[in-house]
């Protein structure tokens, strides 16, 4: 029933073990997405959002504590996949990342071309100049000059490379693309070149989006679902329409008051506090200490109430 | 009438050079037809030309005043502002502070200088040393400007700290930047800029490397500091959706020269320049609707400073381009409505 969906999250768990203990990254994340659309997680920084992207794609570091759940891919358990199976069969063929900051993602003494082409040249065994080919229409795809191809990373600008890194995710044509803070060191205009690009390949390709971002306005523009995390837990899930007129949570509450805005006259607000360390964490509701809704239910732990694509984690909706 | 006047930035001093000099000594800044050039690499004895980062600004700025200088990266807005702190020499123009010539402060009073503009990093952690406890990097400032009684530097830090809201006082001051969050590290930059009473602030993209959430709190503590201590502040930006909740006026910077100065509710309801157009379409508010539509980006990028374009410098990108007019000639500042200028030939 549920096997037609492109991406099904279940329950992910990465813990990170530190030398001031256990780092809860990750802690019991679950969501789904299909094909044509685009799952917008929003979070500040340190509430594990960057570690879901690297849960997913299973690129982990050495000091894992905990790694478990579910991650479906057209079906298929993923996780139960072997290291060289997942390497072979579903890293950048089924799914592929844009990294944070792209401009230091690329190689700076290969050529960008050359990049490009690789993982078809890995993944797909083609020979080189079907490759080069390959890499060429993509570049295309992109809005990247073709006589690009033979610059080095750093003969672009900021843009280009982005466009660069995003065609070395796509040029494998995967299922799924995780974009990881796509635009965030970039300039208004490019921002808006690299979205109106976004939307444009969300619509012909056949691919999945999973958009990670501490920026709600920008976020808006590719978003089809929203997931909102705190504190390594999602606390929001919800449609980009409702979501964006009126967040459920108290946090998405806050978060979206606190974003400054161009055409509405709304005295932007901030969010008292902090966000907790995700090694001791509060018990019960991890956000009651910041939340001006808080009453005395909220020092249990609260499941995600709602069910399908509209879930909050707060009593307040039991 | 007369009192709207009195607050703008006098129009005849911020146009061009005319009827300036017996003004410029009321204003606390005067930036006067400023060229910072940055000369290439020369090859044997050939010249290989310039990066004009800064060519032709003018400006004033009164005490109280906070203005923000809004563009994308390589225009010019950096350099001017490490122009203004005395870290760039000008080519050709100069820098007038309470009427001294920037150009002419040497020693001791450049010191003096020093001490009376503060300046906010873009990047917290970057901008303070790892190594000193946020006492020291608070001292250090009093230190150098000869500040020799202890307890007077103690009691004017744990002041600045209040300022800043860094409570309670007695916890931060022995902390290293790397135990605070970056909202705090920001507030320790601005308790630094702050310590020796400046009276202009240069905040050069102070949130950007912020979380949402602590964006507007730093926002409104820098706008809290500039009405109690009415200080004139200059804030870096390429964010137009923070500019209205910090300053006055915005000026629009392109290639190095700025494009468009205005009050900020007259540049966001009616911006002139076709520039100033793009970043405001380009800008995004929170709403469902914006995945639906594309977005409308002039072509191409930013260009060389080396080479600019002639004539209008956004000419090439520009859909209202006239040919003969604007590819030919530089367009001056036009003011379509008073208190608006606008450097770009359609409002001749």
């Amino acid at each position: 029933m549920t096997e037609d969906r492109l991406l099904r999250v279940q329950d992910l768990v990465l813990h990170f073990r530190t030398t001031q203990g256990v780092v809860q990254a990750v802690d019991g994340v679950s969501f789904e997405l299909e094909r044509h659309e685009a799952v917008v997680i929003i979070g500040e920084s340190g509430c594990g959002k960057s570690s879901l992207a690297r849960a997913i794609l299973r690129l982990l570091p050495r000091n894992v504590h905990a790694y478990s759940g579910k991650v479906y891919l057209n079906g298929t358990d993923v996780m139960s996949l072997d290291e060289e199976q997942f390497r072979r069969e579903v890293r950048w063929v089924k799914m592929s990342l844009v990294p944070q900051a792209a401009m230091n993602a690329l190689n700076p003494v290969l050529r960008v071309g050359d990049q490009v082409a690789e993982p078809t040249m890995v993944h797909l065994k083609v020979d080189k100049q079907q490759a080069l080919q390959q890499a060429r229409k993509m570049f295309e795809h992109v809005g990247v000059p073709v006589d690009f191809l033979n610059r080095y990373a750093f003969e672009l600008s900021g843009g280009m490379r982005q466009r660069v890194a995003l065609a070395m995710a796509l040029v494998t044509a995967p299922d799924l693309v995780i974009l990881d803070e796509p635009t965030s060191a970039l300039d208004v205009l490019t921002q808006a070149n690299i979205f109106n690009l976004l939307k444009r390949l969300k619509r012909e390709l056949a691919t999945g989006f999973v958009l990670i971002t501490h920026d709600i306005a920008t976020s808006s523009e590719l978003a089809d679902h929203v997931a909102v995390m705190y504190a390594g837990q999602i606390v929001e899930l919800n449609d980009a329409a409702r979501f964006f007129s009126e967040p459920l949570h108290p946090y998405s509450q806050k978060l979206m008051a606190s974003v400054p805005r161009l055409r509405a006259d709304i005295e932007p607000d901030f969010i008292t506090g902090q966000p907790p360390s995700l090694i001791n964490l509060p018990a019960g509701c991890r956000f009651a200490p910041r939340c001006p809704s808080r009453f005395a239910k909220c020092d249990q732990d609260p499941p995600l109430f709602g069910q399908g694509r509209r879930q909050v984690r707060c009593w307040l909706y039991e | 009438m007369n009192q709207e006047s009195a607050r703008l930035p006098n129009p005849s001093t911020a146009i061009g050079g005319d009827g300036r000099g017996d003004r410029s000594d009321a204003m606390l800044l005067s930036v006067q037809d400023l060229h910072v050039w940055f000369e290439l690499k020369r090859w044997g004895f050939a010249h290989a030309g310039y990066v004009r980062a800064v060519d032709g600004v003018n400006f004033d700025l009164r005490q109280g005043e906070a203005i923000a200088i809004v563009g994308e990266s390589g225009c010019g807005k950096s350099s001017l502002m490490k122009t203004i702190l005395g870290l760039n020499r000008p080519i050709k123009g100069d820098i007038l502070f309470e009427g001294q010539k920037l150009s002419e402060l040497r020693g001791r009073s450049l010191q003096w200088y020093r001490s009376q503009v503060g300046y906010v990093q873009q990047d917290p952690y970057g901008a303070l040393p790892p190594f000193m406890s946020v006492r020291r990097i608070l001292e250090e400032p009093l230190v150098i400007n000869r500040v020799k009684d202890g307890e007077e530097r103690q009691a004017r830090i744990v002041k600045v700290m209040e300022e800043v809201k860094l409570f309670p006082v007695d916890d931060f001051l022995t902390k290293f930047p790397h135990m605070l969050s970056g909202g705090q590290q920001q507030r320790v930059v601005i308790a630094r800029s702050m310590i020796l009473n400046p009276k202009l602030l240069v905040a050069d993209e102070p949130v950007s490397m912020l979380d949402a959430s602590v964006r507007v709190e730093i926002l409104k503590l820098l706008r809290g500091l500039q009405e109690s201590h009415n200080l004139a502040v200059i804030y870096i930006t390429h964010d137009l959706s923070t500019v209205r909740y910090f300053s006055e006026y915005i000026f629009v910077m392109y290639a190095g020269q700025i494009v468009e100065k205005a009050r900020v509710n007259d540049l966001l309801r009616h911006a002139r320049h076709p520039y100033t157009h793009a970043l405001l379409e380009a800008t995004s508010d929170p709403d469902a609707k914006n995945a639906e539509v594309f977005k409308e980006v002039p072509p191409g990028e930013p260009p060389s400073l080396v080479n600019p374009p002639s004539g209008c410098r956004f000419h090439p990108r520009c859909p209202h381009m006239m040919k003969d007019l604007c590819d030919v000639q530089v367009p001056p500042d036009f003011e379509p409505t008073p208190g608006h200028f606008a450097a770009c030939w359609l409002y001749r």
